[in-house]
């Protein structure tokens, strides 16, 4: 830009090199961490450059975890996480799309009512309301299962807000010529609706899909038999039971596991990641 | 805003859009009107019987020096994470917006973060941090400093916000990038000619421009550390030592889950709905606005 060239130019690398590092750092140690055996770990200070056990650790951690003590094995806690990121992922953009679709291509009565009642779901957090709302799963007897664990997450006041948005841009010509060769409303929804709006859909999938991953709170309440853990809380749970020493290369491999879906797939995909983002939050 | 053109008929949309009401109904709306309905009433935890007390269980939660004191941790846990996961983003994207080249690898290398669930990032710093072997933690104590957010109130805060910080500075990072790009480089070019030196075009120029962008992340990040920062203090401090980290959302959840207090923790909720509605309405304001000076 303006000042480009020598000693500004030098500093502005060293600075973000420092802030990269930095964010690094931690990552690292895990990955270390991951790599020795746990008596490298509990005689301080632990080694900086990875050791021989890779295999073991996250072999066991794959298979083990900590030994059915408290959590599942990570492969079957793996499962769990991809099965309800995705439900998450796909729910809310289905129900989504399709209520965005009947508020901005129809008219029926009280349709502007039905728009701010999804639009009050921004307000309601599920942090705000997990007692009442583990009531109600468990009214359900949905306790332990993948669709307790789905359902009360996925309704989604950004999703449809984007979705209205775009339809809005999309020319009212397209409807009209759609509905002079005699389309069927369901026609237009699938013949064209869908694929002008693929991209927008992929962005979404993939901010809702890390949101689906990344979920903590709700998992700890909803499952209390292991084998329905998912990754997040999982991990949580390998950790120091009261007379037990925490196997640290085992949790560390398995932290490790449960942080790599996401991030590569916000790397590999990070444009259409960061439009995600921004049209949904903003 | 409303399309010209439409489809007739009213049973279609009526159920496409079925779907997303159910839910919103069974699992948004019920359960906010069963808060607000525990909150006045008081039913014990083996829902035997209820009776109304009126405002009683806000009057009580007022006149608990926990609760406020919750209130006094949130308030300085939030603006602190707010503060310096801005600062360091702003400063990142300040730096990789001067670049020509190279700033898309650094984008790279600095987004990832956003990817880690706040549980994990807890985790991490926790390892780190360790009282008996974290490497940290242990070369502090070879300079002499007895490092234990376990005991000292002071270093669990630290130590949340150190992790809550760490796990927030991508998103804002990416928001701050792509202000700064959008940014005319014509005037900046001509700052420059007329002599302002970087920091002064800075402060007048860039920082004013970025203030749409600004404002919408200070919502963001309250918003952020008022509900998403459970999973940090869950996995480092539990709330603790004492109540030196019980933010808000932790006290409705050890309330409710871990002490069966309904009343209380349906009265916690209430008060966190006011909250979050305040908080949406600043934030539609704001973007709608598009505060400039």
């Amino acid at each position: 830009m303006v000042e480009n060239r020598g000693l500004n130019y030098w500093l502005t690398h060293v600075g973000l090199s420092f802030g990269v590092l930095v964010l690094f750092f931690p990552l690292w140690l895990a990955f270390v961490a991951s790599t020795v055996t746990n008596s490298e770990i509990i005689h301080p200070p632990m080694p900086l450059w990875p050791g021989d056990q890779f295999f073991v650790n996250y072999g066991r951690a794959l298979i083990e975890g900590d030994r059915g003590q408290t959590s599942a094995s990570v492969a079957r806690m793996l499962l769990n996480t991809v099965i309800v990121a995705i439900g998450i992922a796909v729910g809310k953009i289905v129900i989504s799309f399709t209520s965005a679709f009947a508020i901005v291509y129809f008219r029926f009565p009280a349709r502007k009512f039905f728009f701010w009642i999804i639009f009050l779901t921004l307000m309601l957090p599920v942090e705000v309301r997990i007692l009442p709302t583990y009531e109600v799963v468990a009214g359900f007897g949905m306790l332990n299962t993948y669709s307790g664990l789905i359902f009360p997450l996925i309704a989604s006041a950004t999703a449809t807000f984007l979705f209205r948005q775009f339809f809005m841009t999309v020319p009212d010509e397209i409807v009209e010529a759609a509905r002079i060769d005699g389309a069927r409303p369901m026609q237009f929804f699938i013949d064209i609706l869908i694929p002008i709006s693929r991209t927008n859909i992929a962005a979404l999938f993939l901010i809702m899909f890390i949101y689906g991953w990344n979920q903590y709170l709700w998992p700890l309440l909803m499952t209390t038999d292991p084998s329905m853990n998912t990754i997040i809380m999982g991990v949580e749970q390998m950790i120091g039971g009261q007379d037990d020493v925490t196997p640290w290369p085992v949790v560390m491999a398995a932290s490790m596991m449960a942080m790599l879906p996401p991030i590569i797939v916000v790397i590999s995909m990070q444009n259409l990641f960061i439009r995600g983002l921004t049209d949904s939050d903003k | 805003m409303e399309k010209r053109v439409y489809f007739k008929g009213w049973f279609l949309p009526a159920l496409l859009i079925t779907p997303q009401l159910l839910i919103t109904a069974i699992f948004f709306f019920y359960p906010a009107g069963t808060a607000i309905w525990w909150s006045l009433f008081n039913p014990d935890p083996f829902g035997l019987s209820t009776k109304f007390v009126g405002f009683a269980n806000f009057d009580y939660l007022f006149a608990d020096s926990y609760y406020k004191e919750s209130f006094y941790t949130t308030a300085i846990f939030s603006s602190l994470v707010t503060l310096f996961s801005m600062g360091i983003a702003l400063y990142l994207a300040v730096l990789a917006d001067r670049l020509i080249k190279g700033a898309g690898i650094y984008q790279t290398l600095l987004i990832w973060p956003y990817a880690v669930a706040p549980a994990i990032a807890g985790i991490l710093w926790m390892f780190l941090f360790d009282t008996q072997t974290g490497l940290i933690s242990w070369y502090l104590g070879l300079l002499g400093y007895d490092w234990n957010h376990l005991l000292n109130e002071t270093e669990a805060m630290g130590l949340v916000i150190v992790a809550s910080t760490w796990s927030r500075v991508s998103y804002n990072f990416l928001f701050f990038l792509a202000g700064l790009q959008a940014i005319p480089r014509a005037i900046i070019e001509a700052a420059a000619i007329d002599g302002a030196r970087f920091w002064r075009r800075f402060w007048t120029i860039i920082f004013p421009l970025l203030s749409p962008t600004t404002f919408f992340l200070v919502v963001m990040n309250i918003v952020y550390a008022f509900f998403d920062t459970f999973g940090v203090i869950h996995t480092i401090t539990k709330g603790g030592p004492g109540q030196s980290t019980t933010i808000l959302v932790y006290k409705v959840y050890s309330d409710g889950f871990v002490g069966l207090d309904l009343g209380s923790s349906a009265a916690q909720s209430v008060i966190l709905l006011i909250i979050v509605g305040l908080l949406t309405i600043l934030q539609f304001k704001f973007v709608e606005k598009k505060v400039h000076y």
